[in-house]
């Protein structure tokens, strides 16, 4: 099942696709990668995700699978015989995973985006009193799944170290920008050592990218949108 | 045994979430107990099940609870292995079930909600794009008996619970009509009825009809 021809669209700054290139290196799998503008976007993302347009998307053998975590899912099924599994083999466990992972992502973008777009203190307040309760849920959370092991996933990371740390650079990106420490030591002391872990492992080593680059990327996105409410209000 | 131990859902009777529970849990011949949800005073148990976002549909088996519908619908898959496979066996497949399941997920309950809510040219929006997804979803299925081909599947049952809210949208948006739009998703739709475990799940669509006229009510829309 698992030869082949493998190509991954991506973006080097978007989590959803650093954290199937995790998973690809996990695995041992090599592929070819495809760097996109999404400012203009290639024929072939066009063509391989009509629906969405937005990468990752994952191309194994000529065909297309998009969204990370169904990508995700199958390249733990497609090779389910190399390298460690991704996703938890309990069913109850898998759940659990598949929950954790919705909660994340739903959560995530909305509280670091909401930090980060905030205009006034009061709004900034609100969005990281939710990145806090966030964090709590998911220093729980890291106790229940890893039952004292070193990551989510257990002795290797899985699905939903993947989900949660893909984010870490941006997170210390808002950290620094937003000049509010949200993975605090001392409140969340599992999470901050399972932090320190997740990016010194091989695999996820190489794909992270680095603060001062997000840091230039947000600074980027926001000349764009300022530029876009220049225009549509003309 | 796993498949052995006690099954409770959490749910409301009204919601398509809770419906594809309810056809996974028939398709498979699970025996649960049913318990009805007043979202305006959840339960204890409700709360305790699901903390974090505090909704239906949960199930909760052998005393532990799973949330999100769609998490649920692959764990009965799992768990109730013997009868009625719901997800292909074969990985790209299950990757493109995956997909749709999703696809429908993020798109079609949220545009329906605005169908009925919205008035005038927001109403026309949702229309509009109602009817996009309905098409692309009426490309997917092709001349399929199922999404799943022959045999009835998770897109299928992630999807038909729509179908009754059908009724309601149209009667809320003068001039729409689904089986002028996307005939061959309608004959589908008449396809999936003909299961047990959809026709004894769903609800009739004239009462999710009125059910959306006392919703009216209560957000004080025309």
């Amino acid at each position: 099942m698992g030869e082949g021809e493998l190509k991954l669209l991506g973006m080097w700054a978007s989590p959803y696709v650093i954290r199937v290139r995790i998973v690809l290196n996990q695995k041992g799998l090599k592929y070819e990668y495809f760097e996109e503008d999404l400012t203009n976007k290639s024929e072939l993302l066009l063509k391989c995700n009509p629906i969405h347009k937005k990468v990752p998307v994952l191309i194994h053998n000529d065909r297309p699978i998009c969204e990370s975590s169904v990508i995700l899912q199958y390249i733990d099924e497609a090779w389910s015989e190399s390298g460690p599994s991704v996703l938890p083999t309990d069913p109850y466990e898998h759940a659990m995973a598949r929950f954790w992972a919705v909660y994340i992502d739903d959560k995530m973008r909305s509280t670091l985006l909401g930090i980060l777009g905030a205009t006034t203190e009061e709004a900034k307040a609100v969005k990281i009193t939710e990145a806090m309760s966030m964090l709590e849920l998911l220093e729980e959370a890291f106790k229940k799944c890893s039952k004292g092991k070193p990551f989510f996933g257990g002795d290797t990371i899985g699905f939903l170290d993947v989900t949660l740390g893909s984010s870490l650079t941006w997170f210390k990106t808002i950290e620094n920008l937003s000049e509010q420490k949200l993975l605090d030591e001392t409140k969340f002391p599992e999470l901050v050592e399972w932090a320190e872990r997740f990016l010194s492992a091989d695999c996820a080593k190489e794909v992270m990218p680095e603060v001062q680059k997000i840091e230039e990327y947000i600074t980027v996105l926001k000349a764009r949108s300022a530029a876009a409410a220049v225009a549509s209000s003309k | 045994m796993a498949e052995e131990k006690e099954v409770m859902l959490l749910n409301f009777w009204v919601s398509p979430f809770g419906h594809r529970v309810k056809i996974a849990l028939a398709e498979k011949g699970v025996k649960y107990e049913d318990k009805e949800e007043n979202l305006m005073e959840k339960s204890p148990l409700l709360l305790k099940s699901n903390p974090i976002h505090k909704k239906i549909p949960v199930l909760i088996h052998d005393g532990k609870p799973i949330c999100e519908s769609l998490i649920i619908v692959e764990y009965i898959d799992e768990i109730w292995r013997g009868k009625s496979q719901l997800l292909p066996s074969e990985p790209y497949a299950r990757a493109q079930a995956r997909f749709w399941a999703d696809f429908i997920d993020k798109k079609v309950f949220e545009c329906g909600t605005r169908l009925w809510k919205c008035k005038g040219e927001a109403q026309e929006q949702a229309k509009k794009e109602m009817i996009e997804i309905l098409k692309l979803l009426e490309t997917e299925l092709g001349d399929k008996k199922y999404f799943g081909g022959e045999s009835f599947g998770l897109v299928d049952l992630v999807m038909i619970p729509f179908s009754a809210w059908f009724y309601a949208y149209e009667t809320c948006c003068p001039g729409l009509s689904f089986e002028k739009e996307c005939p061959k998703l309608i004959v589908w739709t008449k396809e999936c009825k003909t299961r047990e475990s959809v026709a004894k799940s769903l609800p009739e669509p004239s009462m999710i009809y009125e059910f959306v006229c006392e919703m009216k009510k209560r957000f004080g829309i025309e």
